[in-house]
């Protein structure tokens, strides 16, 4: 019984960092309707800035996060000016061709840039380990898992009572609608791209704690599991992000533990098929029926 | 009508010929060595495979994103085939030998494209393209964990069969089906659920058949293409058909074009040919071709030749004409 | 109409490029050099590997060209990028044999990438010398192709013995990453011994290649409470297994082979007091182990790896063998490697009738302090 309750606290420690960055896929998808290939490198570039910024500025811990989420967010933002925003209208697959050259672009500058061993994330966090009735939970697990569940209710205020959060969601609804009511639709998107990309950098930062390492390649596999998590919880839907962001690691974890190490990533995509074949649309995804 | 039809055959096999024959005496006369001679094997199967994957992205305009798990099932399939035949003693001329190859792989591919089309084609745009990412993933993991296929050591000794001669003709053949299937009645009615799915269901089109139909065939052509592979390196590993591989060859087809045939090719050749020229700036070649995608599909979105096709026969009929009208007009251009 | 004509050129730019370049090869053969070449990562995730072996042969040129060459003759070494894959493996290989005409090659340097190359350097009769690639095929029914390192279960071997001989060990876990052959290979081999030596395995978990969280497996580890843990695989992978098996306070030994090499540098408090099977030293006294590694570091700054070192081997085994050819014929550079001895930094390398080194010694690291320490020499 401890065991499984171990478990299902590791199950946690990856699925919140899946639900950061899966938020920032459906974000950018549910407002211009583009799989943002390269959100996994500004995950991979977020964790690198806060590398720089803990070994070679010696900064507190705060002041790495945030600087880390900082200059992503305004990447984030110059990648949809620069590559994005001159295709809004043109065929979806081009849209989706140009996110994955912004991808393999942002992988192979960080390999010229920072080369391709890792690096070692140092430790931010004080370490610890709390025992709670039996089970072990270290404090890099306990801060993760909180820091991704503050930021998420965070988001969720932001989304729903401000204005902007409202202009978003509006947007997402109908942009010409939007552009009606009076919504500066450029700006809204900007704003979703600064704030999905911050995510993503807080997710990559976790996510190099926890693991350690820091190196070019990183974004792609998790940035894969962290777009089936959005896709199962319905895509362009905030909160089934992160319920399948939760979903997939608990699945994750709960595979390698119990059925095989290696058909754990061939039962997580069995387990979306699956699902996707009976609910197309995601678990939180709403039916519609394309009308002529 | 006919006439035009007979004029067109007549100049596009003469131009296969010649090219074939040019290549021929440059291969013959050591011109160009083995090395160029291996790029333009591995662009032949490129070709196949951006011409198969453009029945599902470009005819029936389906995001599919596991095109290379397609092409494992026929690599492993038909090498094992191969193998089973090498290994029971059986004698059989290698051109045969290739055949049953291409045949197995592409067959159970097709197999595997019913199986995994019939159930999946009903979801739509990204759904699918996730759904067709997860089967290649899974398809992969499973040959990682297969022992008779060797598992992640790879399937070492398979017969090379595949050279220079056979994958030409293969290619013009599987392009020439191609066309011919884009242009024949199922075709257009396959291009007809791009236009319109719900316009083409009301007017009569079993729109359901017709997809899985599309899908089935390019995972065939896709499994020969595997078959083509696994023959001319004669040793296969599973990480060759990882994600970044589908990805590769859905970016051939969107820059050649959505349902340009001839685009594909080009797009083909060039992004086949591109980065082993790039190889001098080992660094830089992923980084230079990124951003070449991304300007191209910026000033280009539609890709090199957007959904039209190029034609020798209207190439050289434009060439005739401008001579002809020289000095009454200032060209041609549309 | 602007917009078209540009993306129009952009199109033609595109397809003029392709074959300008593909138009410029030129290959000068003078007979004032000998060319080798040499094929491995030196990019993408396994670039260290590719990259060390590569700087190792390059100093073993440079030693050689200037105590004068072969017979007068300077050697150029040509490396080409591997990336780890097998089809740009197979695409180099053929560039070396066809545009630059090497005489010899020493590579892959990965396992994969030579098995790849392997049936074409068969049928070529390349003369090949690996100087990493462990995997058992490499060599076999491959009358041209030799290798400097010793195989994959004969170090799997070794550690076993070690852990029961020396640690005294009873019990032992294996975490192993399905997916790589050698991580497989040297496992199989452990357990296969460790086992003949009356210990007893308590628990078998692996892990994929791209698997950066280990949590899981660990758990059920601590749990089983063995006395050795091993995990043959590379440092990228082993250093966070070990350091979350540090935090997570799981007090068995762990163990590994050559792959740990490297590992002091970045995760030394994590790898302190665990032991892994190498081919040399650096702590060695061995005079020819300790030049070699003041050479490399005045070259390159950092203390030498396995890769390194192995790769400097195998450039002046070829030399050795070149020489002795008197020729740069393939038959005769083969012949010759079979007979060729050398005493080198990774120990006395001559051939087997497989071509794989017969009897070589295997090292016994143990990390002590951010230091690798030489434990032991076993020989199987």
């Amino acid at each position: 019984m401890n065991l499984f309750l171990q478990q299902l606290i590791n199950g946690l420690n990856v699925g919140s960092i899946y639900a950061l960055i899966a938020i920032g896929y459906t974000m950018v998808y549910g407002i211009i309707k583009l799989i943002n290939f390269a959100h996994g490198e500004i995950m991979m570039f977020g964790a690198y800035f806060a590398f720089i910024a803990a070994t070679s500025y010696n900064m507190p811990v705060w002041a790495i996060f945030l600087t880390s989420m900082i200059i992503m967010a305004i990447l984030g933002v110059a990648i949809e000016f620069i590559a994005y925003r001159p295709l809004r209208n043109a065929p979806r697959l081009s849209a989706l061709i140009t996110a994955i050259g912004v991808s393999i672009f942002l992988q192979n500058l960080a390999l010229l840039i920072f080369k391709a061993d890792p690096k070692v994330m140092p430790k931010l966090f004080p370490e610890k380990i709390f025992y709670l009735g039996g089970i072990e939970i270290s404090s890099t697990t306990l801060i993760t898992v909180g820091l991704a569940i503050v930021f998420m209710i965070l988001l969720d205020l932001y989304i729903r009572k401000t204005k902007q959060g409202r202009a978003m969601r509006a947007v997402s609804e109908d942009k010409d609608a939007a552009i009606l009511m009076g919504i500066n639709v450029n700006r809204t998107i900007s704003l979703t791209f600064a704030l999905g990309s911050a995510l993503g950098a807080l997710g990559g930062v976790l996510y190099s704690v926890a693991y350690i390492q820091v190196f070019p390649t990183m974004g792609v596999m998790p940035g894969l599991k962290a777009f089936i998590a959005a896709v199962l919880g319905g895509i362009g839907i905030v909160p089934g992000a992160m319920l399948g962001g939760f979903i997939i690691g608990m699945v994750e974890t709960m595979t390698k533990a119990y059925i095989s190490t290696t058909w754990a990533d061939a039962i997580v995509f069995a387990i979306l098929i699956i699902v996707l074949l009976f609910k197309p649309t995601g678990i939180l995804g709403k039916n519609t029926r394309e009308k002529v | 009508m006919d006439q035009k039809k007979k004029k067109s055959y007549l100049i596009n096999t003469a131009a296969i010929a010649l090219l074939y024959l040019l290549f021929f005496v440059l291969i013959q006369t050591k011109t160009i060595n083995n090395y160029f001679v291996g790029i333009m094997i591995m662009t032949c199967i490129m070709i196949i495979m951006a011409l198969s994957l453009n029945i599902v992205a470009g005819f029936l305009g389906q995001m599919a994103l596991g095109h290379a798990g397609f092409m494992a099932i026929g690599a492993y399939s038909s090498a094992m085939a191969t193998k089973a035949i090498v290994d029971a003693g059986i004698e059989m001329p290698s051109i045969l030998l290739l055949l049953v190859a291409l045949l197995v792989g592409g067959l159970v591919a097709g197999i595997f494209g019913i199986l995994i089309g019939t159930p999946t084609l009903r979801l739509r745009g990204d759904y699918l393209g996730i759904v067709t990412i997860g089967f290649a993933e899974i398809i992969r993991i499973f040959f990682i964990n297969f022992g008779p296929t060797g598992g992640a050591a790879g399937l070492k000794g398979i017969s090379k069969l595949v050279d220079f001669n056979n994958v030409f003709f293969i290619t013009v053949i599987v392009a020439v089906l191609i066309f011919t299937f884009g242009r024949s009645k199922h075709g257009r009615a396959i291009i007809s659920i791009r236009e319109d799915e719900i316009a083409s269901e009301s007017a009569g089109v079993p729109t359901t058949i017709y997809k899985v139909l599309g899908f089935t065939m390019a995972a065939f052509f896709a499994g020969l293409g595997g078959a083509l592979y696994a023959h001319y390196q004669a040793f296969l590993e599973p990480s060759k058909f990882a994600f970044m591989f589908s990805i590769e060859m859905f970016v051939i087809v969107v820059l050649g074009g959505l349902g340009s045939l001839t685009g594909s090719i080009l797009s083909a050749i060039v992004l086949t040919v591109l980065p082993e020229m790039l190889r001098e700036f080992s660094e830089y070649r992923l980084l230079i071709y990124s951003l070449l995608l991304i300007i191209m599909m910026i000033f280009r979105p539609q890709g090199m030749l957007g959904r039209s096709e190029f034609s020798l026969t209207d190439f050289i009929d434009k060439l005739i004409m401008r001579k002809n009208r020289k000095t009454t007009s200032d060209g041609g251009e549309k | 109409m602007k917009k078209r004509i540009f993306s129009l050129s952009l199109v033609a730019m595109l397809v003029l490029s392709v074959f300008t370049l593909a138009g410029c090869s030129s290959s000068s053969s003078s007979d004032e050099v000998i060319k080798i070449g040499f094929i491995g990562p030196l990019s993408g995730d396994a670039a260290i590997y590719g990259t060390s072996a590569s700087e190792g042969a390059q100093l073993a040129v440079d030693e050689i060209n200037e105590a004068g060459g072969i017979d007068g003759k300077t050697i150029e070494l040509i490396a080409y990028d591997s990336k780890a894959d097998q089809t740009e493996a197979i695409n180099a290989y053929n560039r070396l044999r066809d545009q630059d005409e090497v005489v010899a090659v020493i590579g892959g340097t990965l396992s994969g990438e030579t098995l790849a190359m392997k049936d074409l350097m068969v049928a070529d009769n390349m003369p090949v010398l690996s100087p990493t690639a462990t995997a058992v095929d490499v060599t076999v029914d491959a009358p041209n192709i030799f290798r400097a390192c010793f195989l994959d279960d004969y170090q799997g071997k070794a550690a076993a013995n070690f852990a029961t001989n020396d640690l005294g060990a009873k019990t032992a876990a294996l975490l192993v990453g399905t997916g790589n052959p050698y991580s497989e290979g040297v496992s199989a081999a452990f357990e296969e011994v460790f086992t003949a030596n009356g210990g007893t395995i308590v628990g078998s978990e692996s892990y994929g290649t791209t698997d950066k969280d280990f949590s899981a497996q660990l758990t059920k580890i601590k749990e089983l409470n063995p006395e050795i843990v091993f995990v043959p695989d590379y440092v990228q992978t082993v250093g966070p297994i070990l350091q979350k098996a540090a935090e997570m306070g799981i007090t068995a030994t762990f163990m590994g082979a050559d792959g740990w090499d490297g590992i002091q540098e970045e995760y030394a408090d994590a790898a302190q007091d665990n032991y892994f099977t190498n081919h040399y030293a650096a702590d060695s006294p061995s005079e020819l182990v300790q030049s070699f590694i003041t050479a490399y570091q005045d070259e390159y700054t950092t203390v030498p790896n396995s890769f390194a070192a192995l790769g400097y081997d195998a450039v002046y085994v070829m030399t050795k063998a070149i020489t002795a050819a008197g020729s740069t014929e393939a038959d005769a550079i083969i012949t010759a490697l079979t007979e060729t001895e050398n005493q080198g930094v990774t120990g006395t390398l001559k051939f087997d009738e497989n071509g794989d080194p017969k009897d070589k010694e295997v090292t016994i690291i143990k990390i002590d302090q951010g230091q690798l320490k030489f434990e032991t020499q076993v020989v199987n």
